[in-house]
């Protein structure tokens, strides 16, 4: 069986910066296991401005930079569509690979699996199911990695950071959001990024309005929204679930199998930008340095 | 598209594709005209999956007599579609005493019913077989016959192994009108005139509907609306019977059940509406839903939901199938066809082929030789793609690129995205697309243009 002293499990901001780290520290048997066709997590369809700051002091867009963190582990073993099928107590892992399954273990294992928006079923949102409904890093995928404009007049639901990058997300291809809606009185990201929405993006932000239902035969037509107990319908062709993230833990639904393992980053909540996620990547690759050595 | 057949089947629904199986393996010249742009657009979409014995049908009943028979076909030609069945044995269980007096009846109908095995067990095994279940649970009847099989796969199957016996499958394919002239019915449909010599409807929910066009109607369709919650994998450790409410006279009730996928799902609930096409979740139902769940199961209030999805049955004005022949107009109807289509889809066949060669001519004695048709495997338990290799697109589920490609190729390509999800179950899983509906939309571009 394969054996390392360490393997990551994610290829974004934590799992990149993790391996990095290790390198530099001395720890050379380093594996970083990334179940997409290309690593960098994330901000490889986060297409705006914005990354980079926390951890490399720059500007950056999504892409770009996942292009750093992916040069930054250039000599690295990351290997890409390599998924995690399980874990198993001491330090073993199931996988998977186009070259069929295997199993791998490790002296430590570092869990670095990110996080995802919560989809419209586990909202338990109600109505038909017409297309047109999706998360933001899906709406991302589209547009910026496969050029698609899966609508033209969709509402964002939420307003954290994350539903102003969808937000901008849409004015890439010039998709023009009829409404932003946010259950809450007061939105979730910190002004003014209502009056940006509202004045420079030109999309309404309506706060306590909470959505009750998609309507549509085969595309969506409406939601259907209370406000203060009323109901109302307001027509579009799309909705964007946006932000209540959840640390991608299907592996460990009942919590880690064994000290062998570790998790950081956005596996664990709550939110962290990925600039945070970088240097939490740092931080765990220092601790597990030091329990190796 | 002008083309004479012995039999047109309208309903691409797993009892239409039964049907037309059943017909073109005796040798007939079929073809089949669905509605929607893929098999399985109406009813057979949202179910539960269930493999029924019968043992709380109405005894005597058509409903029952096909149940049985459909239940024996599957199991004996499952394997040679290579279609999934978990033996999961169901339990109906008692919570109060009023339903406890209420077990002894459901034995011995089911023994009526022919179900031998059926026997009511005490809460001190019910704790044994099921310590999952809440403690309020006081005892239940034991159905070790009822499974779990796979809604999708199997229609899919009898659809695969109906065109290799040279039937013909039309999507986008609405029947809008029909005239019967003597010897032969002429059907506009959305891909052209088709003759046949009989027409056979299984139309499902619109089958009073298309009924209209051979006699009025002798029943009304009620669509009756079930709402389910799916929740994740991790559940589906914690039950292993199918948990079944004690019945009321109108439905089975909501059961508590684990999927083919290896899900834990709660449902149907039973609406009556209007509407035949669009079946509504509504927020309030599928939180009281969840919550049941957790009530009889109390760890399932830790685990996720995964998904929700509501389907349509269709239920009728009468209390049993409509199956019947119309001689003089080449015709057969089978109608009203409720929750259990599923298990009694192949007896439903069985039976339409013997109207049939009762009233419109014998069916060839020895069937031509058989073409078997496997399907790919999405159940788990067993071996899948992703475990020979291949690059996973669908994290969630474990989704092949090479499985994707292969829905959308072959002799009956995925007509739209809901049947690409239902023949590979991409995107279906916990992230509902997150990381690879963009992905698939991709891939799929250009596929779901309206085809036949």
């Amino acid at each position: 069986m394969e054996s390392h002293d360490v393997i990551i499990i994610g290829g974004g901001p934590t799992g990149l910066s993790a391996a990095r780290r290790l390198s530099d520290l001395g720890i050379r048997d380093v594996v970083v296991l990334e179940r997409e066709a290309v690593a960098g997590g994330i901000p490889r369809h986060c297409g705006h401005l914005g990354f980079g700051w926390q951890s490399h002091r720059r500007l950056w867009s999504g892409p770009r930079f996942a292009a750093e963190l992916r040069k930054a582990a250039t000599g690295l073993d990351v290997r890409t569509a390599a998924t995690v099928l399980e874990l198993v107590k001491d330090g073993h892992l199931r996988t998977q690979t186009p070259a069929g399954l295997a199993e791998m273990k490790a002296r430590h294992i570092l869990i670095a699996t990110g996080t995802r928006e919560t989809p419209r079923s586990a909202r338990l949102v109600g109505g038909s199911r017409p297309q047109g409904v999706m998360n933001t890093g899906a709406l991302q995928q589209h547009v910026y990695l496969h050029h698609n404009k899966p609508f033209e007049r969709p509402v964002i639901i939420g307003s954290e950071l994350v539903s102003f990058s969808a937000l901008l997300t849409c004015r890439h291809l010039g998709i023009r959001p009829v409404a932003m809606l946010e259950e809450n009185p007061r939105i979730s990201a910190q002004r003014p990024g209502d009056l940006i929405a509202r004045f420079v993006l030109g999309v309404p932000v309506r706060t306590s309005t909470k959505l009750v239902a998609i309507e549509g035969r085969k595309n969506v037509e409406a939601v259907e929204v209370e406000h203060r107990g009323k109901r109302e319908r307001i027509a579009c062709d799309g909705v964007i679930f946006t932000g209540l993230f959840r640390p991608e833990t299907a592996l460990f639904p009942a919590g880690l199998p064994s000290e062998k393992f570790s998790i950081s980053g956005n596996a664990v909540g709550p939110l962290k930008t990925s600039g945070e996620c970088w240097l939490q990547g740092v931080a765990a690759a220092e601790g597990i340095a030091r329990k190796l050595t | 598209m002008e083309q004479r057949f012995d039999i047109a089947v309208i309903g691409g629904g797993v009892v239409g594709l039964a049907v037309l199986r059943r017909f073109a393996m005796a040798g007939l010249k079929c073809v089949l005209l669905e509605r929607g742009s893929d098999i399985l657009s109406g009813a057979s979409k949202g179910n539960s999956a269930l493999l029924h014995t019968g043992f709380d049908a109405p005894p005597k009943s058509l409903e029952l007599r096909c149940m049985k028979a459909g239940y024996a076909e599957y199991l004996r030609i499952r394997q040679k579609l290579y279609l999934p069945l978990i033996e999961s044995t169901a339990i109906v269980v008692a919570w109060d005493d009023a339903e406890l007096a209420a077990l002894p009846a459901i034995v011995e109908k089911a023994h009526k019913n022919g179900i031998a095995d059926v026997r009511a067990i005490s809460q001190t095994e019910l704790r044994l077989k099921e310590p999952e279940l809440a403690k309020l649970a006081l005892g239940g009847v034991l159905v070790p016959g009822e499974h779990i099989i796979d809604a999708w796969s199997a229609p899919l199957a009898y659809a695969h192994q109906a065109l290799a016996h040279g039937a013909t499958i039309l999507r986008n394919a609405e029947v809008t009108d029909g005239e019967f002239a003597g010897d032969e019915w002429t059907l506009a449909s959305g891909q052209g005139k088709i003759t046949a010599h009989v027409v056979i409807n299984a139309a499902g929910n619109f089958g009073d509907l298309v009924e209209a066009m051979a006699r009025p109607s002798p029943f009304a369709i009620k669509p009756r609306k079930g709402q389910f919650v799916v929740f994740d994998k991790p559940a589906h450790k914690l039950l292993r019977a199918i948990i079944l409410p004690v019945p009321t006279a109108r439905t089975k009730g909501v059961v508590l059940f684990r999927t083919a996928f290896g899900n834990l799902a709660i449902g149907p609930t039973a609406e009556d509406q209007d509407e035949r096409e669009i079946a509504a979740c509504d927020q309030d139902t599928l939180r009281r839903l969840r919550l049941r769940a957790s009530v009889m199961v109390p760890a399932l209030a830790k685990v996720d939901v995964s998904a929700t999805y509501a389907g349509l049955r269709p239920a009728s004005d009468r209390k049993d199938y409509i199956i019947e022949a119309l001689r003089d107009r080449n015709w057969i109807t089978v109608g009203g066809i409720r929750s259990t289509g599923l298990t009694a889809a192949l007896g439903i066949a069985d039976y339409a082929s013997q109207l049939y060669a009762k009233n419109f001519g014998k069916l060839p004695k020895k069937p031509a030789e058989q073409v078997w048709t496997p399907v790919p495997n999405l159940s788990e338990g067993r071996i899948r793609p992703y475990m020979m290799g291949g690059e996973i697109l669908c994290h969630c589920e474990h989704v092949t690129r090479g499985e994707i490609e292969a829905a959308l190729a072959g002799p009956l390509p995925a007509g739209d995205m809901g049947g690409l999800k239902r023949r590979t179950r991409a995107m279906m899983g916990r992230c509902q697309g997150f990381y690879c509906s963009a992905h698939i939309a991709d891939i799929s571009k250009g596929h779901f243009d309206g085809k036949p």
